[in-house]
Order: structure tokens, then C-alpha cells, then sequence
């Protein structure tokens, strides 16, 4: 039911055509970040504020949203998110990837492909690539105009140097249509072959940063990489816990104090898909009903997993989890 | 290429440099300045605080716009480049050296990085090549090759100063400007620094202007010499000559001036 006091989708009409202005020029101009009068919404900044207010602009009555946080429905954030348009602006919710017209995703894109004709909103801590290796703004937006992306380079060198490996993990940077380069925020590395060819509008909000940038349908991007390290997206070295699948990416749950662990899909949606179609995993029982999914932040699920802790995983480290704590996109090893 | 051979095959001077002027408002930064620079030349600039050899010095490097005058690099207008050319040119043909390590080295990023982050400005993207290439460069300004992977903020005042001038020199520059290259150090780790310095501009074939208050850095360096005071050049000529035999009531006061051990 629509709370009668707020304009549709909370913000007022004004607003929105400034921010469908932004986002138009975004799309006209791949990854480059474009500024908006971001508002103050009623949540804290780090929340995803810039992709709550994309969201608002993009939504129409007909609409159907997911809300997803790390991959999963029913966390605090995408549960809260979820509420907040269902109230102000009345639209249906799902939480199947595939009925969605409009998904608001952080630091996850969805397992299932995407279609046409669905937008992607992500939440955004830092949208400036750049930012950990030169602070001054008006110097990271003369080497965008200027195309002086050397310095990204010299961060994955420091990543190899250092770790033998290019070691970042999230946030991997991503140049587009051989122009600009982006942060895809943080979405773990695995997702980044998602974010080109992909059918969807894919668009970007930082609310406190005040920018919006975008992906139109069927973009080229290409992740950043050396002749001889090439990029490689990678994920934990397992197969999900729940529903047997070995393509998806996994957050690694401790599971008891005596070194107990499972890998479960951090796409909920999908991975409870696969189980009503009857896939398993080694932990799941035989021809019970599927377990809830044990989503980390949630702590409720089968007797085994109570006291669940969430770590990361030192295959494939999962993204940040608190993105308004510290800096989200905050280079774990200090090479800024 | 040799530098004989390279100071034979053209007459022409580098950096052409005419009634370059510089104002802060009603003061003047520096005043009708003209000069030609050769190919392989050492032009060392000195003068006391103040007297507009940063300024002009700045200018030449393109970090500030002089209000009038003409800069011409290889026949180019350089005041006529669009901006995307001239910071090209000033990651590739030129280099600048600051006084300060900590202006021209990046702290957070290990001395590898610093050495390949031109490389990689310019598009190398190979690895290996880089670290290599990083790797013979810090050989040659005498850095340990164990110490490619740690920050410059562990390195001494001096190691920072020659890691500088490696990361500079990478990419091959043809003109490069040193901004008080020896300024803080003390005086073994400068006489280190002047030797490794003399020993590159030689092999390299470098053009460069210096410029310092040091006269003894001048002294071992440079070819020519020009005097600054309020702004103007007093006097040039050759090193040897201005310095024993100064015309300038300016430059016969700073000559005499240097203490005597």
C-alpha cells in the first residue's frame, strides 16, 4: 500500500527528471561519471543511497524490483530497501532474477542472465577508479579527459609484485568501450565478465559521491590486465554446499568452532532455484525439504548452522561487507 | 647513438627559448628572457632565492604559463600544443626532477612502480618487460636490485633522489630539468649524486637545464651558465668563464661568495 504522504517512489517529480537527465548522459557516455545533485534520503549514507535514487527515477507503476545485498533477498539492507519502495511506491517485488523489470543489486550482479528490457542498479561506495592512487579531483578528472590511465596499471603491478598475482579481488577496474575506465563497484571479480555484451541497461549511483554512470546494453568492457598476467575471474575452488552447482559464485560459511565450513551460492535466488529443481549439494539432505538458505547475515538456519561467521574466503575474497565503514572500495593492502 | 653523434647530426637547438616573461601581478617572476638550448648541452641557471629561476624553470616545463614569450621544442611552438600533447611530451621526451623526492615519487607505490609507472603511462603492458626494464634502471642509479619491491619511504634522502632520477629516465627523455637535484643532501651523498648524474647526462646524451644556487653543482655539470637576478639574466656565457672570470657586479658578489674550506 502506497504511503499517500510521499510522492511516488518518495522522491518529488523535479528530482527524478534531474536524475533521468544524469542518467541519459550516462548512457550516452559509457563509464563516465556524470554529476548529480544527489538528495539526502532517509537512510545513512553507505547504504545505497545513490542506488536508491536511481532506482526511484527509473521506477514506473508497472514495475516488479528485486532488491539484492552481496547476492542474497533477505538481508538487512535488501529487505529494507525492498520495504521502502513497496511503500512509497506501491510496486510489485520479487525476488526471482528473471520476473524482475527493475533489480537493485550491492556488489553482486545475478547468476541468472540478465534480458533486455531489465535494468541493473548498483550501489555505489567510490565511483573513481582513480581515487586511491591520486586523491585530488581535479587531477583524476584531467587523466580522464586526457585518457591517463597509467596509474591503474601501476596498481595491478603493485598487486603482482607484491601477492605474485594480480591479488584485487573486488573493485576490479574495467575500461569501457575502449574509452573510460570504470569501477564497477564493488562486485566481486568473478562478475566482471557480466558486465559487458549483457542485454540489460546497467547503471551506477553514488550517492554521496554524486555521481551516476552507466553501461548501455551490449557495451564493450574489458577488465584491466597485463600481456602476461592476464585477467582471470576467479572464485572459490568449490562447489555449492546446497544445490551442487560449480559455476556460481560462493561465500564461505564457518559453520561450527571445530574448523567446520561450507560453501553455499551467494545468490539466493539461485541457488534456490536449483533446489526446487532438484539439485544437491553435499551438505543438503537427501529428499527432506531444502533447508533455508543460510544466509550469513541472518543467522537462522538449520541446527548445525547456528552460530554461522561469516569470513573471508582467502581463494576468492568476497567484497567488503560494510561499504559505509572505513572505505568500501579501500585497497585491503594500502597501495594508494 | 653516441653523443658526438647526436650533437653532429643537427645545428639546430632543441628548446628555443624567446623573451620568455612571467608576471605575479605587479611583481616580476621573470623578465625577457631568450635563450637557445642544443642537443647534449648542460645549462645550469643560478641565481639567489627569489631571483626567478624556479619560475622560469617552471614555465619552461609547461607547470605555469608564461605571459609572454616563445618556447619552440624540436621546431615545435610548445605554448601552441594542445594539453594532451604537452603532458605527452612531458611523460615521454621530457623529464623533471624535483628538489623534493617525496614531489616526484610516488611513496605508496613500491620503487618498482615508480620506475614503470611512465612505462606504463606510455602503454607498456607487459609484466615482465616492465619489472626488468625497472630492474636495470634502479642497476644504474646504484640501488640494490633486493630493494625493487620496497617504498621509496624506506630509502634514504639520497636512494630517493637517484630512485627520482631513474623513474625519470626510463623512458629515454631528451630534455630533462632539474629543480635543485642536490638540494638537502649532504655534501658525500652529493658528491655520489653529481658523479652518477655526470655519468648519465654523458652516456645519454642529455640535454638539460639545471637549476641550482650551488655553484660548485654547476661547476661539475653544466656547459653553460646563465646568471639570474630580480627576474633578468645579468650575464651567460660558458661555465668556466662567467665562473673565474665574472663581468657582473652580481655574479662577481656570488662567486666570491662561496666559502672556502
Amino acid at each position: 500500500m502506497t504511503d499517500q504522504a510521499y510522492n511516488f517512489a518518495y522522491l518529488d517529480e523535479q528530482t527524478k527528471r534531474m536524475i533521468r537527465r544524469a542518467i541519459l548522459k550516462g548512457i550516452a557516455v559509457p563509464g563516465y561519471q556524470v554529476p548529480f545533485a544527489s538528495r539526502e534520503m532517509p537512510m545513512p549514507y553507505g547504504w545505497g543511497t545513490g542506488g536508491v535514487q536511481v532506482t526511484a527515477a527509473c521506477l514506473v507503476p508497472e514495475d516488479r524490483l528485486k532488491v539484492i545485498d552481496q547476492g542474497a533477498d533477505d538481508t538487512t539492507n535488501a529487505v529494507s530497501i525492498r520495504r521502502f519502495f513497496q511503500r512509497t511506491a506501491g510496486v510489485a517485488t520479487t525476488e526471482a532474477t528473471a520476473e524482475a523489470t527493475v533489480i537493485q543489486t550491492r556488489h553482486r550482479i545475478p547468476e541468472t542472465p540478465l534480458k533486455a528490457g531489465q535494468i541493473l542498479v548498483y550501489q555505489v561506495p567510490i565511483p573513481e577508479p582513480l581515487r586511491f592512487l591520486e586523491p585530488r579531483e581535479t587531477e583524476t578528472r584531467k587523466m580522464h579527459e586526457l585518457e591517463e590511465y597509467g596509474l591503474m596499471h601501476v596498481k595491478l603491478y603493485e598487486d603482482i609484485a607484491r601477492h605474485g598475482q594480480i591479488a584485487t579481488s573486488y573493485a576490479y577496474p574495467v575500461k569501457v568501450e575502449g574509452r573510460y575506465v570504470m569501477d564497477p563497484s564493488p562486485i566481486p571479480k568473478f562478475d566482471n565478465p557480466k558486465l559487458g555484451n549483457n542485454p540489460a541497461i546497467q547503471l551506477f549511483g553514488a550517492g554521496r559521491e554524486q555521481r551516476i554512470y552507466a553501461l548501455p546494453p551490449w557495451s564493450r568492457v574489458e577488465s584491466l590486465d597485463f600481456d602476461d598476467h592476464p585477467f582471470e575471474a576467479s572464485k572459490a575452488a568449490h562447489d555449492c554446499d546446497l544445490c551442487g552447482a560449480g559455476h556460481s559464485y560462493l561465500d564461505e560459511v564457518i559453520t561450527d568452532d571445530a574448523g567446520g565450513r561450507m560453501f553455499v551460492c551467494s545468490d539466493t535466488d539461485f541457488c534456490a532455484g536449483r533446489r526446487a529443481k532438484g539439485h544437491r549439494g553435499r551438505l543438503s539432505s537427501e529428499g527432506v525439504a531444502p533447508p533455508p538458505h543460510p544466509s550469513p547475515t541472518r543467522g537462522e538456519g538449520g541446527a548445525s548452522l547456528d552460530a554461522m561467521v561469516h569470513v573471508n574466503d582467502p581463494l576468492a575474497s568476497s567484497p567488503p561487507r560494510g561499504e559505509g565503514m572505513g572505505v568500501g572500495g579501500a585497497d585491503p593492502e594500502g597501495t594508494a | 647513438m653516441t653523443l658526438m653523434e647526436r650533437m653532429t647530426m643537427t645545428d639546430q637547438p632543441l628548446l628555443r627559448v624567446e623573451g620568455l616573461t612571467k608576471r605575479y601581478g605587479q611583481r616580476i617572476g621573470c623578465a625577457d628572457v631568450s635563450f637557445d638550448l642544443y642537443p647534449g648541452e648542460v645549462l645550469g641557471i643560478v641565481g639567489e632565492s627569489g631571483s626567478g629561476k624556479s619560475t622560469l624553470l617552471s614555465c619552461l616545463a609547461g607547470h605555469q604559463r608564461p605571459d609572454l614569450g616563445r618556447i619552440a621544442y624540436d621546431g615545435r611552438d610548445v605554448l601552441a600544443m594542445s594539453e594532451t600533447e604537452r603532458r605527452r611530451l612531458s611523460r615521454t621526451d621530457w623529464a623533471y626532477v624535483h628538489q623534493n623526492p617525496r614531489d616526484g615519487l610516488r611513496m605508496g607505490v613500491s620503487a618498482g612502480g615508480n620506475v614503470g609507472e611512465r612505462l606504463m603511462a606510455v602503454g607498456a603492458r607487459h609484466y615482465g618487460d616492465i619489472r626488468g626494464k625497472a630492474a636495470d634502471w634502479l642497476g644504474r642509479v646504484e640501488i640494490a636490485a633486493d630493494r625493487i619491491d620496497d617504498r621509496p619511504s624506506a630509502f634514504s634522502g639520497g636512494m630517493q633522489q637517484r630512485l627520482q632520477i631513474a623513474r625519470n629516465l626510463v623512458t629515454g627523455p631528451r630534455l630533462v630539468f632539474m629543480d635543485e637535484p642536490t638540494g638537502g643532501l649532504d655534501v658525500s651523498v652529493q658528491a655520489r649524486l653529481l658523479d652518477l648524474l655526470r655519468g648519465l647526462v654523458r652516456d645519454l646524451g642529455l640535454s638539460v637545464i639545471i637549476v641550482t644556487h650551488d655553484l660548485a653543482v654547476v661547476r661539475l655539470l653544466a656547459h653553460r651558465l646563465m646568471v639570474m637576478k630580480s627576474g633578468r639574466v645579468v650575464e651567460q656565457g660558458l661555465t668556466d668563464q662567467v665562473l673565474d672570470d665574472p663581468q657582473h657586479a652580481y655574479t662577481q658578489l656570488l662567486v666570491s661568495s662561496v666559502l672556502q674550506v
